[in-house]
């Protein structure tokens, strides 16, 4: 921890939490997406591992590993705690929904949205960082991960039969969401100067990788071309959905997360006032 | 009621880190953890420049944002507004450390010395509990609550008042109970003026910053005393 008076990176998170970020949004997109769209019920599994390998990542990093039980302590206030509440209750749904249980599927996705809600509302209840504690960061940050859940539905769609209507349409209004989302958020952030080179570093990504997926989508969809190129733009746009999504999640947790420093509202007066 | 709070005169204090020192002394903190540390601050340009010696740490918030996150409730407030931790709930996941945003809170993943090698003082005030969970400024509540029940008076008796402040050399810190009008704290706030760190966030810090001295209060307190 520096000592001076500018902000400066927060060091108490590294990749580790931001792992949580990137696998508990994207998994939580791709159960979101399988299950609207009717994929297979192992994608909805793939999407609980992640989320799994999420909140894994995340258990790397605490203290006290043996007392993570401890997490469940604080519904009342702690968005962690609720986050640590609706995993099992989403995996439960997900492991209902593949033996065939009716309205499990859509129980599994409102919980997958619940999870990635709660995921957004613990950086921006992180009143230290300027860059998460703007509201707006919630809907990007769920947006973002129901866009790489779309995109890695895609990339399985590639491979297999070829993406559907539905699974289309998923994926071009999360991904125009996260697009439009990007510039409220960024708008109102008041955050060092290199919290902000690095945020818009990932921002150009995020909006790059967005652009270039929606326009690959549109020529998919639209122009008549040999099924294995339509499959290689499909899988383009999903590595490019969840690429974004990913390196944005990543900068913002391990290179843009400055805190506020320190700062006097008035100088002290000693001797003759100025 | 009872509000613990801390006072610092910005106009006083010489950056001699003795309330830093003190306080590593109370509280035995490994090297790297300061519950108690003066920033050096430096404003303008030259020939124009001004300095200013700013004491942070935890600021016993009104509203702490560390409080409302910890996912364990190892964090707490006291009805006298001191914000602690419990060391056997707490995980350590650092959450509040990113939602403080004074800095305050710390977490040593292992046992580090001053010299390499344990000393003979550190061995003895070792305290394993405190490692890999948070850490932060308690305003010594262990030396508050133990002078309470001794009768004394924080702010006013040594025995009861937070290390850093019996320390200081140059009377810049002061501890005491704001809603009683007549400690030294509540004293301090009437005659000068004053303001606390990051306000706008809405935090309500219990940790006043003293940079001038109000004029109408002083020709006030002149008045009443002639």
């Amino acid at each position: 921890m520096s000592f001076g008076a500018n902000p400066w990176q927060q060091q108490s998170w590294d990749w580790r939490a931001a792992g949580n970020f990137m696998c508990g949004g994207a998994g939580s997109g791709l159960i979101v997406g399988a299950a609207l769209s009717d994929a297979p019920a192992w994608l909805l599994l793939a999407g609980a591992v992640l989320v799994g390998l999420g909140l894994g990542s995340v258990w790397l990093e605490i203290g006290r590993p043996w007392r993570a039980l401890h997490v469940y302590f604080n519904p009342r206030t702690s968005w962690m705690t609720r986050e640590a509440m609706v995993a099992p209750l989403l995996f439960a749904a997900v492991v209902a929904a593949s033996f065939g249980l009716p309205l499990a599927r859509i129980a599994a996705a409102l919980l997958a949205l619940a999870f990635v809600w709660c995921q957004a509302c613990i950086l921006q209840a992180a009143k230290g960082i300027p860059a998460w504690r703007e509201p707006r960061l919630v809907p990007l940050i769920v947006a973002t991960g129901l866009a790489e859940g779309a995109g890695l539905l895609l990339l399985w769609a590639a491979f297999t039969q070829g993406a559907t209507a539905l699974q289309w349409l998923f994926f071009a209004i999360t991904m125009f969401a996260r697009w439009l989302l990007w510039v409220p958020w960024r708008g109102r952030v008041r955050a060092a100067a290199r919290a902000l080179v690095a945020l818009d570093r990932a921002g150009l990504v995020l909006r790059a990788s967005t652009l270039l997926a929606l326009a690959a989508a549109a020529t998919a969809i639209t122009v008549p071309l040999p099924d294995e190129v339509t499959r290689l733009l499909q899988a383009l746009c999903g590595a490019l959905a969840c690429a974004g999504g990913a390196w944005f999640k990543f900068t913002l947790v391990t290179r843009g997360a400055f805190n506020q420093g320190f700062a006097l509202a008035r100088l002290p007066v000693r001797g003759v006032r100025r | 009621m009872t509000r613990w709070a801390m006072v610092a005169d910005l106009r006083r204090c010489v950056g001699c880190q003795t309330c830093t020192a003190a306080c590593k002394h109370a509280n035995a903190t490994p090297p790297g953890v300061q519950w108690r540390r003066v920033i050096d601050m430096e404003f303008g340009e030259y020939p124009d420049v001004q300095r200013a010696f700013v004491p942070v740490g935890c600021q016993h918030c009104d509203d702490p944002p560390c409080l409302s996150v910890c996912p364990t409730t190892a964090t707490r407030k006291r009805a006298d507004g001191i914000v602690t931790i419990d060391y056997d709930l707490c995980i350590g996941c650092a959450y509040c450390a990113v939602a403080c945003p004074y800095q305050a809170r710390y977490k040593t993943e292992r046992a580090t010395f001053a010299y390499g090698r344990p000393s003979e003082h550190e061995v003895q005030r070792r305290d394993d509990a405190r490692l890999a969970v948070a850490t932060k400024c308690t305003f010594c509540v262990d030396r508050i609550d133990a002078g309470l029940d001794k009768g004394l008076t924080p702010g006013v008796d040594p025995e009861a008042t937070p290390a850093c402040v019996n320390a200081c050399i140059a009377d810049a810190l002061a501890f005491g109970d704001v809603d009683d009008p007549a400690s030294k704290v509540s004293r301090l706030l009437a005659e000068n003026q004053h303001f606390r760190m990051h306000e706008e966030l809405g935090t309500g810090p219990g940790f006043f910053y003293l940079w001038d001295r109000n004029d109408e209060r002083c020709d006030e307190m002149q008045e009443q005393a002639r």
